[in-house]
């Protein structure tokens, strides 16, 4: 485990092909670790979001993804993710081919994955066309009753990049609040990338708190406000504002990259980047 | 006039619709609860005659008693809310899978006549005119909740008679293949429109129009539905609001927005991205 600046980890980790997966389940989204894939320009990533929410828009808008493992493609509570529509609808700025699932269907595949089982399984999919678009749905026969029964196969991210509330001073992550299914996407992964609100001497995690230990991460970056414009539980608010402003944004392919430009890939890091939006507003 | 009439005149049928949903809510049932007009009438109904329903959201709060109406279904208002904040992967299985859901309430861009379910793509998948955020939770809540709400708005574009793509089971083929199937849930019992309520026909399945909201025809619901809608003999005229589920529900959709707004100023010491900077 080593902590370095958020710049360093995703140099040092973050390859051009690989597979990602930013998890967090509306709350505590690594915004700011997938600015800083845009910024160095990663390319040709696989990227795996239950929910691509806006930082998928923005990295698949950008053309850093060739490639998308998801199950609910929304702005939530608003409406499409323009960025991913068109590149699915018309291949801009690149193809991108998709592997959809439901949210147990992937919830299943990241558990396997944690657990480095080859395939998990769920009562799912009956009656659907899922199965008919992902080859990768598939069934088994129960060896007991010889029921049907739906599998995925595991997910294991190369990469898998967290936002957390707090690490103490050795590399121990501490979880609270809407928690996803960001543990087993930890777990499940090759390496694991974490930005913390702040390092702290103490976590004072409650027994049986979601405690990542410090020797399943790979490195951990300090971004205060990492989240933002989702939300870390107990230090700020998700900007709803910011979301519903989104979609109007992020419509026109021109105004799109202009954003992109003016206020990620102009800014060095995640502060500046919100001091840029400060300004703008 | 009465004070329950003078209001009813103003209602809009969105309004009737959330309303409608949430009078078929009784106390005590558990709800898992999706984003928009589920979430308002799930909410509404536990503020008026279900008080101890149980509200489940699919990002991990069971037992939330939201005080606003979240704007997505992570809004840290459900967690600050719940009896418990459990995992993703837990809630779906261990609480929806394991058959402790009494209803699921889904929404759909198109819904067939035995209650099938499209929220993926218009058109074709590999080329879709319009790509739509897909299954979420939806073929799951569909598959094993004890009955399932529909809510959407009637219209031939959306009450089609083809699906485009089946994201989410209702009766499949109808006429029992359902339970031929051995799919646990019962599949939906309800479909609420902003014009009225379809049941499926004992027998058949098939979604049938048996109550319309005042001054809603009955032709008018056939020319919105994309298929030759089955009428029962008698329609109910469901009631109008009552002033007190008017005043719980605009009270309720204020205080979210009012809510939201605060959040954006609060969220962080810098403004959130305002209007004129969209336009910027």
């Amino acid at each position: 485990m080593q902590f370095g600046s958020l710049q360093e980890i995703v140099d040092g980790y973050i390859r051009d092909g690989q597979s990602v997966a930013l998890e967090g389940f509306t709350h505590l989204i690594p915004f700011a670790a997938g600015h800083e894939i845009l910024r160095q320009k990663k390319r040709d990533l696989h990227l795996i979001r239950m929910t691509p929410d806006l930082i998928y828009d923005q990295l698949i808008g950008a053309g850093c993804a060739r490639a998308l493992t998801f199950s609910w493609g929304g702005n939530p509570g608003v409406g499409s993710l323009h960025r991913l529509r068109d590149a699915v609808e018309n291949d801009w700025p690149q193809p991108l081919t998709i592997h959809e699932h439901s949210h147990a269907g992937m919830a299943a595949a990241y558990t396997a994955g944690a657990a480095r089982l080859p395939f998990g399984i769920l009562r799912g999919y009956v009656g659907t066309h899922l199965s008919r678009v992902n080859p990768q749905i598939r069934e088994v026969r129960c060896p007991y009753t010889n029921d049907a029964i739906a599998t995925v196969p595991a997910i294991n991210p190369d990469v898998t990049v967290l936002h957390a509330q707090a690490a103490d001073r050795q590399g121990n992550i501490l979880i609270r609040g809407i928690v996803g299914a960001q543990k087993e996407a930890a777990l499940a992964a090759n390496m694991l990338l974490v930005t913390v609100e702040e390092i702290v001497d103490s976590l004072g995690a409650p027994m049986n708190a979601i405690v990542l230990p410090h020797w399943v991460v790979t490195a951990i970056a300090e971004v205060p406000m990492g989240a933002y414009p989702s939300y870390a539980h107990g230090y700020y608010a998700r900007d709803n504002a910011f979301y519903l402003a989104w979609d109007e944004m992020s419509r026109d392919r021109k105004r799109f990259t202009e954003w992109i430009n003016r206020h990620v890939l102009c800014s060095h890091d995640h502060a500046e980047f919100l001091d840029s939006l400060a300004e703008a507003a | 006039m009465s004070v329950d009439s003078a209001l009813a005149n103003t209602y809009t049928p969105a309004e009737m619709m959330t309303i409608a949903a949430a009078r078929l809510l009784w106390p005590g049932c558990v709800c898992f609860v999706g984003i928009g007009v589920p979430s308002a009438a799930a909410n509404l109904a536990r503020l008026t005659h279900a008080p101890d329903m149980v509200l489940i959201y699919e990002s991990g709060g069971i037992g939330t008693h939201p005080s606003v109406l979240p704007l997505s279904i992570g809004d840290g208002e459900l967690a600050e809310t719940a009896t418990a904040v459990v995992s993703l992967p837990e809630i779906f299985s261990y609480w929806l899978q394991a058959g402790r859901i009494d209803v699921g309430f889904l929404g759909a861009a198109q819904i067939d006549r035995f209650g099938n379910l499209n929220t993926t793509v218009i058109g074709g998948y590999g080329k879709p005119k319009t790509r739509l955020p897909g299954a979420g939770g939806a073929p799951e809540i569909a598959l094993h909740a004890k009955q399932i709400f529909v809510v959407l708005k009637q219209s031939p574009r959306s009450f089609v008679a083809k699906l485009d793509f089946c994201t989410s089971a209702g009766f499949l083929s109808g006429h029992g293949e359902r339970a031929r199937r051995a799919l646990p849930g019962a599949g939906p019992q309800a479909v609420i429109t902003d014009l009225g309520v379809l049941k499926p026909a004992i027998g058949s399945q098939e979604l049938t129009l048996v109550a319309r909201y005042e001054n809603v025809s009955v032709d008018r619901i056939r020319a919105a539905t994309g298929w030759p809608l089955a009428v029962a003999n008698t329609v109910d005229v469901m009631a109008v609001p009552t002033a007190e589920e008017l005043r719980v529900l605009r009270d309720l959709h204020k205080r979210t927005e009012i809510a939201h707004a605060r959040d954006a100023s609060r969220s962080r010491k810098t403004p959130a991205l305002s209007a004129s900077q969209v336009n910027a």
